[in-house]
């Protein structure tokens, strides 16, 4: 009995220590920066960001840390760009969760991510800022939810070269461009209301970037409502070249389904399939495959599309002898295919879809997401015996073999030479001298800090092979 | 040691005597040295069975879809290796050793001089008979991991880009022919070949090729203060290299959409319209390869890594230094393109509206990409017999 109190005893001091080791809160007001508290912070801690305005760009490279919005009495944290300062917030670690801010006004983008996996994007309002507002790229496993976006001049929400992406329950207007899927796999977008932009939903491979591909997209239950806003895109743009009126296009991606959308008011068509001769005066890339293919579009509730289209869409009106424009439109080339399919074609006025065979599947329903059950897994283990073992085999071991010559004396030599003098080794790997007259001199390790160099160096001392 | 020491001290000066004998121009001559080829990788690779592999930090990072570009944590592309320690070696003996040009006046090492980053320091090459190449000379730190070589990216093998320079009459001018009768000729490189290709003594051109290729591949820059920052080392970049990495990344400079790390490079084209040096006509780059309009001016995205040691920058060396290659990017959208010319250039090439500050915190930030902790070592003799030959002569 007495035992197992004692065990409880550990295991609770365990659990609280653990606790505090992963989970601290760190305040910031109003007048402190947010980025000071970030380079405080441990993987594990949440940033809390108190109401007020805060003039900065956050940087976040390390993993497990969470920026969160303490919203009080209707106020919130804004971060404020004042038109001159780049990016709100970059991150490029994993599991990193920014929620409930306030971004207006920055130069480029409000949100965005290199490289960072399971990562999560939630309750934040994003106003005027310059390009993206949320873009994630290179990475795997996102959600992006709650947030509401409006008045940037390319994508709202842009999704670049991601995998496994659910984008719900957002709200993007007075966009170019409200939700893009780019260059992207296995992606959901649901229950999102896009209007007035110039274009509510896009799926797209863009050329020229180095992951080629988008297939596996489900776009369903969104409205996709008005879009007809003046295209204000920057020049040169690829967004600048979407013409305006269009609920959906799909541009060179495959196997996207479109299911259970309202798509309403779009004044150039509801939704249109195209390949890649869709953007004009682009560097053609060999490797990008420009077809769209096994596209589907299951039930969807379409009306009052194509009531006043683009010269383009309208001279093909003219050609159809049709009063108005297109629910749906396949542009030329393979976008007419009948590898495409769809349900209830009879309902929609649609141009280009006479070959579209009719879909296998009604529903996507048995799909629940595709976020992954136990995330990307991590990138490495974050321990310190483990970052000097990589440090010495990364850097070292390169030039020093354990019982041969390599650029450097072999290991077994050095640790003769030093025996237990690890400090020894530390000073001088911090600021080598030549030694031997045929060995070529050792490049100076200053850069690395004291205590990692001594670490480093006991290792070294017992390394046995 | 010492023992050592001193025969190597004999052999330099056995070497250093039958250099004196050479008439001039130098012909092929058995030199009196022996060589032997290391039988052990060079720095950064590890022996695994045969073959020598790279150990860095990045392996222990994967990249989405495999693709070897994000963000600090990610993984590398695919590198060449599993060279052996020999053939590694012995293509450091032909890359510094004069026999592979024509007329035995140029080496590999001529344009991709070590001392200056493996480029040559000027705008245009200098070739055979002191002819101009039409292209600024890169640097072959981390050539192996390249997709596709030369400014335009018209060779897609290291074996196949270097027979551009050694049979081109504007670089080495040799032809395959010499190339094999002079290499044969060589007791030396007959021996050392046999070491490197399993006892076979005969000289093959693709034996050539794989030795060079092999020394290239292992090229590796990879420890610079930028990668301690990236593997978690947050102290090796001081605050104004910090601020310049959050400006090269950030989606106003956009630098690293285009030079993402971690080689900092995607290896696409891109059109983005950079001025040829006086009154030089536009280099049309990719379209002039592949006959695609579209890519005209088009130029493959160079890695950036030790940049700080190869000025002049771009296809035609005309920036003098890294201050002025950023600042091209702040010109505004096709400022540089000749009136006339019509060019798809690349969307990311737009108007930032850097700033002064910025661009001095961007240089300051490429400036921290610089490691040459695995500089091979320059040989003191080749087994020609002809001295190496290191830089512009
Ligand atoms: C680029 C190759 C290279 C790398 C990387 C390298 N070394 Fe060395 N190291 C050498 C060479 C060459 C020598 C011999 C220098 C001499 O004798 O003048 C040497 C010598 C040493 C010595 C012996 C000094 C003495 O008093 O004889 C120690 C200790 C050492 N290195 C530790 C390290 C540690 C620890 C690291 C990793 C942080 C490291 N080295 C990375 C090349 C390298
Ligand atoms: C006369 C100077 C000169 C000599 C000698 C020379 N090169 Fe080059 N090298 C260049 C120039 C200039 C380019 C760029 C040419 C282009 O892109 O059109 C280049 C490009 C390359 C590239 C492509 C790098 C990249 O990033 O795409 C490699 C690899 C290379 N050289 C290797 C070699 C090898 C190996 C040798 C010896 C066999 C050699 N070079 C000899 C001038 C030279
Ligand atoms: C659209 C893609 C793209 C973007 C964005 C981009 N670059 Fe480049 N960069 C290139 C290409 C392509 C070249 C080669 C162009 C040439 O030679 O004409 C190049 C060349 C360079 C060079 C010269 C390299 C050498 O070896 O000579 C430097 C330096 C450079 N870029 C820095 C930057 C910086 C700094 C930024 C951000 C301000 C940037 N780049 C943004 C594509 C890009």
């Amino acid at each position: 009995m007495v035992r197992a109190m004692h065990w409880l005893v550990i295991a609770l001091s365990l659990v609280a220590g653990m606790h505090s080791a992963w989970a601290a809160d760190i305040p910031v007001k109003e007048g402190e920066s947010i980025q000071a508290a970030v380079n405080r912070a441990a993987p594990g801690d949440v940033v809390l960001i108190h109401p007020g305005e805060y003039r900065e760009s956050v940087y976040v490279d390390k993993d497990n840390i969470t920026l969160r919005g303490v919203v009080v009495d209707g106020e919130w944290p804004v971060l404020e760009g004042e038109g001159k300062r780049n990016d709100a917030i970059l991150y490029s670690g994993n599991n990193f969760t920014v929620e409930w801010l306030t971004i207006k006004h920055f130069k480029g983008n409000a949100i965005m991510g290199q490289a960072g996996n399971n990562y999560t994007i939630r309750y934040n309002r994003v106003i005027d800022t310059g390009v993206y507002g949320i873009f994630p790229q290179f990475g795997k496993n996102g959600l992006i939810e709650y947030n509401v976006l409006s008045g940037i001049e390319d994508a709202a929400i842009y999704v670049g070269m991601c995998d496994n992406v659910v984008v719900r329950h957002n709200e993007v207007f007075d966009n170019v461009a409200g939700i893009e899927i780019e260059n992207t796999r296995h992606a959901i977008v649901e229950n999102n209301y896009a209007h007035n932009n110039t274009a509510g939903l896009l799926v797209f491979i863009t050329p020229g970037l180095p992951i080629k591909t988008t297939y596996d997209v489900i776009l369903r239950n969104n409205f996709v409502v008005n879009n007809n806003t003046e295209n204000f895109g920057a020049p040169g743009s690829i967004v600048a070249k979407v013409p305006k009126g269009i609920g959906v296009v799909i541009m060179a991606a495959d196997e996207v389904v479109v299911e259970g959308n309202i798509i309403s008011g779009n004044q150039t068509a509801g939704i249109v399939i195209t390949d890649l001769a869709f953007v004009t005066d682009i560097a053609s890339d060999p490797d990008s495959e420009p077809n769209p293919d096994r596209i589907e579009i299951l039930d969807n509730l379409m009306f009052d599309n194509g009531a006043d289209p683009v010269a383009d869409v309208k001279a093909a009106m003219m050609t159809q002898f049709k009063r108005r424009g297109p629910d749906i439109l396949a542009n030329f080339g393979s976008a007419q295919e009948p590898d495409n399919c769809i349900l209830n074609k009879e309902q929609y006025v649609t141009f280009g879809l006479k070959k579209w065979s009719k879909c296998e599947r009604t529903s996507t329903a048995d799909i629940e997401t595709y976020l992954l059950a136990d995330g990307a897994p991590p990138r490495e283990i974050e321990n310190d015996e483990d970052r000097t073992l990589r440090l010495y085999q990364g850097i070292c071991a390169g030039c020093h073999a354990y019982n041969m010559r390599m650029i450097g004396p072999p290991t077994v030599a050095i640790q003769a030479l030093y025996h237990n003098n690890a400090k020894g080794i530390a000073d001088y790997i911090a600021e080598p001298h030549k030694v031997r007259p045929d060995y070529p001199p050792m490049p100076g390790q200053g850069h690395l800090s004291e205590e990692i160099r001594q670490k480093v160096a006991e290792f070294m001392l017992n390394v046995k092979k | 040691m010492e023992k050592r020491y001193s025969a190597r001290a004999l052999r330099r000066l056995a070497v250093a005597l039958c250099l004196l004998w050479l008439p001039l121009p130098a012909t092929v001559h058995a030199a009196g040295a022996e060589f032997s080829l290391k039988d052990y990788c060079p720095a950064g690779f590890q022996l695994n069975g045969e073959g020598c592999y790279l150990q860095s930090l990045y392996a222990s990072y994967d990249s989405l879809q495999d693709s070897g570009v994000g963000g600090l944590k990610t993984g590398l592309p695919e590198l060449r290796q599993g060279f052996s320690p020999r053939q590694i070696d012995l293509g450091r003996l032909l890359f510094f050793d004069p026999v592979l040009s024509g007329d035995h006046s140029m080496s590999c090492a001529s344009c991709h001089d070590p001392n200056k980053g493996f480029s040559d320091g000027r705008a245009l090459s200098v070739g055979s008979k002191g002819q101009l190449a039409k292209r600024s000379a890169p640097s072959l730190w981390n050539v192996g991991f390249l997709k596709r070589l030369f400014w335009d990216a018209r060779a897609s093998s290291l074996e196949e880009q270097m027979l551009g320079p050694l049979y081109d009459s504007h670089e080495m001018a040799n032809t395959p022919e010499q190339l094999l009768t002079d290499l044969r000729a060589s007791s030396a490189y007959r021996e050392l070949f046999a070491q490197a290709f399993n006892g076979d003594s005969s000289i093959q051109l693709d034996q050539v090729y794989t030795a060079i290729a092999a020394f290239e591949s292992s090229l590796i820059s990879l420890n610079s203060r930028y990668d301690l920052y990236a593997h978690g080392y947050h102290e090796a970049l001081n605050e104004a290299e910090i601020e310049g990495m959050n400006i090269f990344r950030s989606f106003v400079a956009r630098c690293a959409e285009c030079h993402t790390p971690p080689l900092f490079s995607h290896q696409q084209i891109a059109v983005i319209g950079t001025p040829e040096p006086n009154n030089r006509p536009l280099d049309p780059g990719v379209a002039a390869v592949t006959g695609d309009a579209s890519q005209r001016g088009g130029f493959k995205v160079p890695s950036l890594r030790n940049i700080a040691l190869t000025a002049p920058y771009m296809h035609s060396g005309r920036f003098a230094t890294l201050r002025e290659a950023a600042e091209f990017y702040t010109g505004g959208r096709g400022h540089a393109v000749p009136p006339g010319e019509k060019l798809s250039l690349h969307w990311h090439i737009w108007e930032p509206k850097l700033t002064g500050e910025e661009l001095d915190r961007l240089v300051d930030f490429m400036g921290a990409l610089t490691d040459e902790s695995f500089m091979p070592q320059i040989p003191a003799s080749v087994p020609s017999g002809l001295a190496p030959v290191v830089g512009v002569q």
